[in-house]
């Protein structure tokens, strides 16, 4: 801390309780450099946080599930007070959720938060790294980060899917279909690691109370411990900040984590669990009771995943058929490469974003300033084409749904995202990085010509032209503070002393690529041309006003 | 998937006109309708009564018939075109009342225009007119007759019976309906219908003649208890008052996930940016003279 | 234009020596404005009152969701326009939700209005370790290496490496007995020569005069019940494979294939109903064009084409169980299917 306000003399202590502690574990040390921790104040820091929170809120009401949720797959018939399903036999597993949903008082609404929160858990997490990935704060010193962030993300789908398979309902049961058909069709050891998994066939009776313990253990708890590092290297890291007069990358700058941040995230903890809470109360989702107990003969119209499994389904849907046979096994490419190929390649190139960016740029500087999204146009496309490849294949996942609510043929919507699920990531990315320009070129006119003042003038010729006010000197700087981006060049071909340069080919491909990457970003003016630009400016509205070529002439050069 | 009605105003239109071309006919039939009804009323045990009070109905039909059905279905019923996959009206030779008692009492005939499916709208026709009809097409050959009324009356349905309906409706019906009734996707721009404020005569009827793309059920295989049971569950299902909210639609997982990210998320971006927004600041003003808590800055 | 603010070639690493500075000089923080409530003591005062307002309304709100509890019966309904709701849950929930958004929203409007809203400054450092803590670190684990004789004694380090490999098999072989072997059993089904073909969920038998065309049955054997009795587990996984729908179709509509002339009884054919894709039950049925869609990824089948896919992701046509009729007039399955039903598996060949 920079505060070096009068220091309390030497002889304070602390109250007893945190005395007896600090004699113990040293706390007061931990607190000295934590107590007034700076964050920079900024919106979207806060989606990290709604994360974090859902997660809390998720294992509190998880908690409070298992003390009525029976993880069993046994039959029993169906006794309890929804009249609708009486005398059915169920498992266990499914008569208990509904003993929580009708005959648990709050259980229906510690269900239905526990569901909102990993609707909502995952999308935060999802928009946080969207808001990572385009300010680039993935960028050294924090690629560890990214990728411990991206484990969680991983965890927390995979996590939420099991979750959504616990009551042994209609829905959840068609799902585990699923998953166990695409499982079995795994080339080589699929029908055996199905059979280990489900303890023999479909659907068997062990699924859920093994299902359960991976959900209520061994996940949450790898989560844990990932929530655990992400945090602590932000609080070794420092958190990252927007540029801006006074933010530098050797400091940060906002609000002290005592009081400000506590009032400010505790507080958001808080709002985050009254919204989860008030969707709980006002929101029905996955009402159980109308899917009725799973049965393997049964399905619904509308079988679908929850939202985050929705773009791996749709990369199922939108795949034609097809599979080989050959020397006596078949081989299910209509499995395989929709979700044993294209989603793992798409995962992989997400987590490694960081490494890839880093290779082909040839930076390997520390960031603590974060990209504006349209100074990196490049990386900001490409951010859209991910999104945009993300978001046809979730479409694809409720290509029914869109089929019926549009108006349109489900046999059209399948062919159109076929071929949209390529074209339309390069559309998007092109479009996007046009856009990304467009909007340096208007910074850049703002930088050099200033803000458009609304004044019209008129010239004594009778032209007419709008006066231009500078902008602030906060303003120029923060339109400023970036990297200008330059290419990795390859070196000369051989060194000093005739020795070929090694990895030559691959150097080339980098240059190749980063080329690409930087080619058409604007660079940001230099001193020089800002100072012309604002002398011209300057001139050009005493030549307007005044208006005579001689005045012009003995004008000075300067401003 | 709520019915569709978009085209409800050109279907009023329309019929309006048609109404308008046979409006003489229709008070004649009106008339010619009481008189039967009130014969037949007045003597219920002549057969003989009974059999011309028929067949001046089905003169009636015929007639009907021949205005508003026979341009797709033929003069005598025979169907034009192929009468498979495209609606160009298929033969209705033995289809039997009851399918045009679906048909045209759930408006979806006479269809607006050939399509991929043809819509439920208000239907066009009395229900005086529609047993004219129908008694007219299952005079052409047997077929499926109305049911009768207490086939379909749930009022004395058991729960036992109500739980019943729901393992039949989940294992015949959810595929293409889903889990509460609300309809779903079928290939190349058709699609199942949603079964809320359906009349259980005709969800009974559906099931006896499978309309369009629609399977028949027929009260051989899935008997008149076995209906009874299913509209008896459906309407439990459309009578239930979701516990837990708005239903948001009861179309399952899509339409959860698509709240979350509006109004979850949303809304806590929203609460994010407030956290995050600088508040009106007093422009121009020097240090506070009043609060200690301002001057503690650094 | 600095060089400070290029990209640095790879093999020249540098930390953190990068200012932003050029082409504007960084002017410095922004003064501080002050907020309405630094500067009034009203306005202090009454963003004071509206923080303490909210934080007692969560209190009662909490107090009111215990009182609902206990006061509002389990089964009772509310109802406003489309909103409904179980009236204990919806109360509890709307307490509770609005009392905790409250608590939030005094928390971040007092750090707001009232709490010191000047910026700090924070000094960071850099991510790496100082030479001199590298230099020490290197020493001791040197030392401790050198100690240990790790490197030196192969012996010990050998075994000790292959010893540790070997705790490996035991980690995977205990994992043994989650599942049994698959065996055949994905090749089999309880249907067999002379099994009845019956109606899901009723278990009645069929006729084939009780079908007429366009009719659809979700069906099953008649040996499936009986199995409930037993075991529970055995009958949902005979379930899972033995579902099967019946159909009748135009029999001037069907195109049979070859080697299948007497598998279906004047129109009516019968096919497995678990999708040959990844084994949803489907009966999405369409009885003017024969196609069966699937729900799950919407692989349409043409039932009067053996079954052919048409649509959708599915590989295979359904597996098609030849029927026939019993003596007492019932449809019955000629022999068990003729090839394992659902999806692929790598030993199906």
């Amino acid at each position: 801390m920079s505060d070096t306000k009068e220091k309390a003399p030497a002889t304070a202590e602390f109250p007893p309780p945190v005395k007896w502690l600090d004699d113990r574990l040293g706390v007061g040390k931990i607190g000295r450099k934590n107590l007034r921790k700076v964050f920079p104040d900024h919106w979207s820091f806060m989606l990290g946080e709604i994360a974090l929170y859902s997660f809390i809120i998720l294992i509190l009401t998880g908690i409070f599930l298992t003390f009525w949720f029976k993880p069993s797959m046994a039959e029993i018939e169906y006794q309890g007070s929804y009249s609708l399903l009486k005398g059915l036999h169920m498992s266990e597993a499914y008569a208990s959720t509904l003993d929580i949903s009708f005959d648990i008082r709050g259980g229906l609404l510690m269900r239905q938060i526990h569901h909102w929160a990993a609707v909502l858990f995952i999308a935060a997490m999802m928009v946080h790294l969207l808001r990572t990935f385009f300010t680039g704060a993935f960028r050294k010193p924090r690629e560890l980060n990214w990728v411990v962030g991206f484990g969680m993300l991983f965890l927390g789908i995979i996590e939420g899917f099991i979750g959504y398979g616990l009551p042994d309902d209609l829905l959840s049961g068609t799902g585990l279909r699923i998953t166990q058909g695409m499982i079995q069709a795994s080339p080589v050891i699929g029908t055996y690691l199905s059979f280990f998994i489900f303890g023999g066939e479909f659907p068997g009776d062990d699924m859920v109370s093994r299902f359960f313990t991976v959900h209520v253990l061994l996940i949450p708890g790898l989560i844990l411990v990932l929530v655990t590092l992400h945090l602590f290297l932000v609080v070794y890291h420092k958190h990252t900040q927007y540029a801006g007069p006074g933010r530098t990358e050797k400091n940060v700058v906002g609000y002290p984590l005592m009081p400000v941040y506590m009032a400010k995230a505790g507080g958001f903890f808080f709002v985050v669990f009254g919204v989860t809470a008030l969707m709980g109360a006002l929101l029905q989702i996955n009402p159980v009771w109308l899917y009725g107990p799973y049965n393997p003969a049964e399905v619904t119209a509308g079988s679908q995943p929850d939202w985050y499994m929705g773009w791996l389904e749709g990369s199922v849907r939108i795949m034609p058929g097809f599979e080989s046979h050959f020397w006596g096994v078949t081989l299910s490419w209509n499995l395989l490469i929709p979700a044993l190929l294209i989603p793992p390649a798409f995962v992989t190139l997400v987590a490694l974003y960081p490494f890839i960016e880093s290779w082909i740029t040839g930076d390997k500087r520390e960031h603590h300033i974060l990209d504006r999204p349209r100074n990196v146009p490049t990386r900001t496309g490409i951010g859209a084409a991910f999104i945009t490849f993300y978001g046809l294949l979730w479409i694809g996942g409720g290509n029914d749904l869109v089929a019926t609510h549009f108006d349109v043929s489900l046999n059209k919507v399948t062919w159109f995202l076929r071929f949209a699920v390529f074209l339309g990531p390069v559309l998007a990315f092109w479009v996007t990085r046009r856009i990304a320009i467009s909007l340096q070129r208007a910074d850049e006119e703002r930088l050099l010509h200033g803000l458009e003042s609304g004044i019209i003038v008129r010239s004594p010729d009778g032209g007419y032209s709008e006066r231009h006010t500078p902008i602030s000197n906060y303003e120029a700087y923060e339109l400023t503070a970036h990297d200008r981006l330059v290419p990795y060049e390859v070196g000369p071909e051989t060194d000093d002393n005739g020795v070929r340069a090694p990895r030559r080919a691959l150097n080339k491909l980098r240059a190749k690529l980063s080329h690409f990457y930087y080619a058409d970003a604007v660079q940001k003016p230099t001193a020089a041309e800002i100072e012309d630009a604002h002398s011209h400016g300057h001139d050009d509205d005493v030549h307007e006003l005044t208006d005579t070529e001689a005045f012009h002439e003995v004008t000075p050069d300067k401003h | 998937m709520s019915e569709k009605r978009t085209s409800l105003s050109p279907a009023r239109f329309l019929s309006a006109r048609r109404r308008h071309r046979s409006a003489g006919l229709v008070v004649l039939l009106f008339g010619l309708l009481a008189v039967g009804s009130a014969y037949a009323a007045f003597a219920p045990g002549s057969a003989v009564a009974d059999n011309s009070a028929q067949s001046q109905q089905i003169e009636e039909g015929k007639k009907l018939f021949a205005v508003g059905c026979s341009s797709c279905h033929g003069l005598n019923a025979e169907g034009s075109g192929n009468g498979e996959g495209d609606m160009a009206g298929p033969s209705l030779i033995g289809v039997g009342a009851a399918a045009v008692d679906f048909q045209v009492g759930t408006g979806r005939m006479p269809a607006m225009q050939p399509g991929a499916q043809v819509p439920r709208k208000t239907p066009t026709y009395t229900p005086e007119e529609i047993e004219a009809l129908a008694a007219y097409v299952a005079s052409l050959a047997p077929g499926p007759a109305v049911p009768a009324t207490d086939s379909y009356d749930i009022s004395k349905v058991t729960d036992e019976q109500v739980t019943r309906g729901g393992e039949l409706f989940r294992t015949n019906c959810t595929a293409c309906h889903n889990f509460a009734g609300k309809g779903g996707a079928l290939p190349n721009g058709k699609y199942a219908p949603s079964l809320m404020n359906v009349d259980p005569k005709h969800i009974y009827e559906a099931m006896l003649t499978g309309p369009q793309q629609m399977p028949v059920f027929s009260d051989q295989v899935m008997l008149p208890e076995d209906k009874r049971d299913i509209i008896a569950y459906l309407h439990a299902l459309q009578e239930q008052k979701d516990p837990g909210g708005f239903g948001l639609g009861r179309l399952g997982p899509v339409s959860e996930g698509l709240w979350g990210w509006l109004v979850g998320i949303g809304l806590l971006v929203a609460v994010a940016v407030w956290i995050g927004a600088k508040g009106v600041k007093a422009k121009g003003h020097g240090a506070p003279g009043a609060k200690a808590e301002g001057a503690k800055a650094e | 234009m600095s060089d400070k603010n290029l990209p640095v070639k790879a093999d020249d690493e540098q930390h953190g020596a990068v200012e932003v500075a050029e082409p504007i000089a960084d002017p410095g923080l922004e003064p501080h404005e002050y907020r309405i409530t630094d500067i009034d003591p009203k306005a202090a005062d009454r963003a004071e009152r509206q923080v303490a307002t909210m934080f007692t309304l969560a209190g009662l709100l909490f107090l009111g969701a215990c009182v609902g509890y206990f006061a509002i019966p389990r089964d009772a309904i509310l109802e406003f326009g489309p909103l409904t709701g179980n009236a204990n849950n919806m109360t509890l929930g709307l307490c509770l939700g609005l009392g905790l958004f409250l608590i939030g929203a005094g928390a971040i409007q007092w750090a707001k209005q009232l709490m010191v809203d000047t910026e700090v400054i924070e000094l960071r450092h850099d991510a790496n370790s100082s030479p001199e803590q590298k230099a020490d670190i290197i020493e001791g684990f040197n030392e401790g290496a050198a100690e240990s004789g790790f490197g030196r004694r192969k012996l010990i380090r050998r075994s000790l490496l292959a010893s540790m490999g070997l705790l490996g098999l035991p980690a995977i072989v205990l994992l043994r007995d989650l599942g049994p072997l698959p065996g055949r059993s994905l090749y089999n089904t309880i249907w067999a020569k002379g099994v009845r073909v019956v109606n899901d969920v009723t278990d009645r038998p069929i006729k084939p005069s009780d079908l007429v065309v366009g009719q659809l049955v979700n069906a099953q054997p008649a040996n499936l019940t009986p199995i409930q009795e037993e075991s529970p587990v055995e009958y949902q996984n005979a379930k899972a494979k033995a579902a099967v729908i019946v159909v009748r179709i135009e029999p001037a509509k069907i195109r049979t294939k070859p080697g299948r002339e007497n598998w279906g009884i004047d129109g009516i054919l019968c096919y497995s109903k678990i999708c040959t894709h990844v084994g949803c039950p489907i009966s999405l049925y369409e009885q003017t064009t024969h196609h069966v869609l699937c729900p799950c990824h919407q692989s349409t089948f043409d039932l009067a084409d053996s079954a052919k896919v048409i649509f959708g992701p599915a590989a295979r046509p359904l597996p098609q169980l030849p029927l026939a009729v019993d003596a007492e007039g019932y449809l019955v399955a000629q022999s068990g299917f003729t090839e394992p039903v659902g999806p692929s598996f790598w030993e199906r060949g």
